[in-house]
């Protein structure tokens, strides 16, 4: 039961994404997203996960959910940027392709063998939506911030991709991944200051010198 | 041992952020290169078998080699780019940007050096996304708009790319849940490879089109190459160097390591298809774009693509051609990374990436015409250089596969990018030169920057002729690996 209702939570969370303009928002959604997805990881797991799987857990919610977070709500204070304007794909056109992506990642997961100690498959389906919301969120959208949260979705759920078809790594790489995410977004934030100060916008549109 | 391979770098490189006068900083980056060098000749002549996360077999020892032997030959050239570069900076500052470039550039080294050694597949991922961070910082050093541009694409398409290996190395995981047999093992490549036919087919293909793709995006396989053309002609020519000649190395040896495991499950007719067809698409995809680039910094970048794709096909067309493949991935490092270094220095003498703008560069510059267009002429595969051996071999190989096809391409695309590349090389070295005689004459050598490219040109002269005997002896191994033994 429980996790019925974080799978319609984390799906509504992923719409909302889609259909939002409003940076400030898309940054909140993509901290409750990370704290629903690792709650819904831990509520289908089957057997009694151990006490070290649960730290990880613990800390990839605070990586995610508060950390690197607010690490983004600093860089839109200081790019000043409020909104989305002018996106590769207008919105309703993004919604519609989500709803397909949905109705896929659904029958990608009803169409594969899965391992037979898995709790829940449509845990499994919507880590794979997440997932693609964040991969299309990166090429639909053109502001440098918008790709770098489209890009913390992806790993979102990937992380819990991971987790739901329950294939932990040892404790010291799981570590590791963690870290490079980490990394990873703090190097693209700083990335994104560097660039509105040369460029006086985080557009990525405007990224046209380098072509053949 | 082999765990000082990679913590000695990762140590140093965090000094180098600390330390504040810039020769001790840049004395500490030889001394960190040369050890690095010696350790990785002790490694290899230590025992070769592997257990563990961790380990160096004869795969790894050879792109140990080449990734140190041009850390090495890039680093001197830093130097010397360092020391002509920053004197405008003030000294004063807290935290000079040199520093971190510096720091960057030896902790790149480690990471690299982590991800050949890893036999773990997670444990190599974390490797190479870490990677990709510590050289982000390296393209936009010169900090110029267009450099920031190309780094944010290198980091942002490289990371989703290397995001996309994840979701393979999840796969791979999945493949293991079938049977309680599997469950206990860890998941390196090895132990993988030896239980290959007990792992779940489905997920296994799945795990290596997704590994391809990812690690492919990192290699600069065409149609997942869009990022590299852009790094490689923005970022500092020592980086250029490393990137080309050192870090799609890395990234191919993943590739090279599952296709391994596909090979022992029995799908190795599904990898090689898929291999092949990424060559081929890169192969194609850099003749086009050599016959008509105007920028020798790109054009660089995509013969770099043309021969990543000539690895990939000769890692998939099979038996043969796998020794043709690794002599190849050493002489196209080596050659590569002196012909970067070479650009960097028409680039400091003309000021200009335009090809058009370059002419008579025999003359205001007789060494660096030379080496640039020796280096022109080895990267084309001409006798007697060492590109040559490894292009025939694979050729011969692909001849023996009977995969005439592929043959048949390889052969037009090499033709069009040996003719594509030289209109263009040899105007740069024997035109008019636009300037006037005072211009011209008075080009100091600076040894700091030339020598690290002469020394590789005389490496790549000599494997054209003649592979020293343990060189030989590593090359038979690696292949012996690939074709699972």
């Amino acid at each position: 039961m429980m996790d019925q209702v974080l799978i319609a939570i984390v799906l509504l969370i992923s719409i909302y994404m889609l259909g939002s303009s409003r940076l400030g928002g898309l940054v909140n959604a993509v901290a409750w997203q990370g704290l629903f997805l690792c709650l819904l990881a831990a509520s289908v797991q089957k057997t009694n996960m151990p006490w070290h799987e649960w730290v990880l857990i613990l800390l990839a919610i605070v990586v995610k959910a508060l950390i690197l977070p607010l690490l983004l709500k600093r860089a839109l204070r200081e790019t000043l940027v409020q909104r989305e304007v002018e996106p590769q794909l207008g919105y309703s056109l993004s919604l519609f392709i989500g709803l397909l992506l949905l109705v896929g990642s659904i029958w990608t997961v009803w169409k594969l063998p899965l391992p037979p100690e898995i709790g829940n498959p449509m845990a499994v389906a919507i880590a794979l939506f997440t997932l693609m919301v964040g991969l299309l969120l990166i090429v639909a959208r053109t502001k440098a911030i918008t790709q770098t949260i489209g890009y913390l979705t992806m790993e979102n759920g990937i992380y819990v991709l991971g987790l739901t078809l329950a294939v932990g790594s040892p404790v010291v790489i799981e570590m590791g991944i963690l870290l490079d995410v980490f990394v990873g977004v703090l190097v693209m934030g700083i990335m994104i200051f560097n660039i509105n100060r040369e460029f006086d916008h985080i557009n990525t549109r405007h990224f046209t010198a380098l072509k053949d | 041992m082999i765990f000082t391979l990679f913590s000695a770098p990762f140590v140093s490189g965090l000094l180098s952020f600390v330390i504040k006068r810039d020769k001790v900083r840049r004395a500490l980056l030889a001394f960190t290169a040369l050890a690095h060098l010696l350790l990785v000749s002790l490694v290899s002549s230590g025992p070769q078998t592997v257990s563990g996360w961790i380990g160096a077999d004869a795969l790894s020892q050879l792109f140990l080699f080449i990734t140190s032997l041009l850390f090495l030959a890039s680093s001197i050239y830093t130097i010397g780019y360092l020391s002509s570069h920053s004197q405008s900076e003030s000294q004063d500052k807290r935290f000079s940007r040199e520093a971190g470039f510096t720091g960057c550039l030896i902790l790149f080294l480690s990471m690299m050096t982590l991800a050949i050694i890893s036999q773990h597949i997670s444990l190599f991922w974390v490797a190479i996304e870490a990677t990709t961070l510590l050289s982000a910082p390296l393209i936009c050093f010169q900090s110029s708009a267009r450099s920031l541009e190309a780094s944010w694409k290198y980091l942002l398409i490289c990371s989703v790319g290397i995001a996309i290996a994840l979701i393979g190395n999840i796969a791979m995981a999945v493949t293991c849940s079938f049977g309680e047999a599997l469950k206990t093992f860890p998941m390196t490549f090895n132990e993988l490879a030896r239980h290959a036919d007990l792992l779940q087919k489905d997920w296994l293909k799945i795990a290596f089109v997704f590994m391809l793709i990812g690690y492919g995006t990192k290699m600069g396989l065409a149609p997942m190459h869009t990022w590299l053309p852009d790094a490689h002609s923005e970022s500092p020519s020592s980086v250029s160097a490393l990137l080309s000649g050192a870090l799609l190395n890395c990234a191919f040896l993943g590739i090279l390591r599952t296709n391994i495991i596909l090979n022992k499950a029995g799908l190795g007719d599904f990898s090689a298809k898929l291999l092949i067809f990424f060559g081929a698409a890169s192969l194609l995809m850099a003749s086009w774009f050599i016959v008509q680039q105007k920028d020798f910094k790109r054009l660089l970048a995509y013969s770099s693509i043309e021969h990543m794709g000539i690895l990939a096909v000769a890692a998939g067309a099979g038996v043969n051609t796998y020794f043709g493949g690794m002599l190849h991935a050493v002489n196209h490092s080596l050659t590569k990374g002196m012909l970067f270094m070479v650009a960097g220095n028409i680039l400091n003498i003309y000021k200009t990436k335009s090809s058009s703008d370059v002419r008579g560069l025999i003359r205001r510059a007789p060494l660096t015409g030379f080496l640039w267009i020796a280096g022109f002429l080895s990267i084309c595969g001409v006798p007697p250089f060492g590109t040559f051996v490894s292009e025939i071999t694979i050729l011969t190989g692909l001849g023996r596969q009977h995969q005439w096809l592929i043959l048949s391409l390889m052969l037009a695309s090499l033709g069009v990018i040996f003719v594509g590349m030289s209109r263009i090389v040899i105007f740069m070295v024997y035109g008019e030169s636009p300037l006037s005689d005072e211009e011209k004459g008075g080009q100091r050598i600076d040894y700091w920057t030339i020598l690290p490219p002469l020394s590789l040109f005389v490496m790549i002269l000599i494997l054209g002729l003649w592979i020293p005997a343990p060189l030989k002896g590593l090359l038979d191994q690696a292949t012996m690996i690939l074709r699972g033994y």
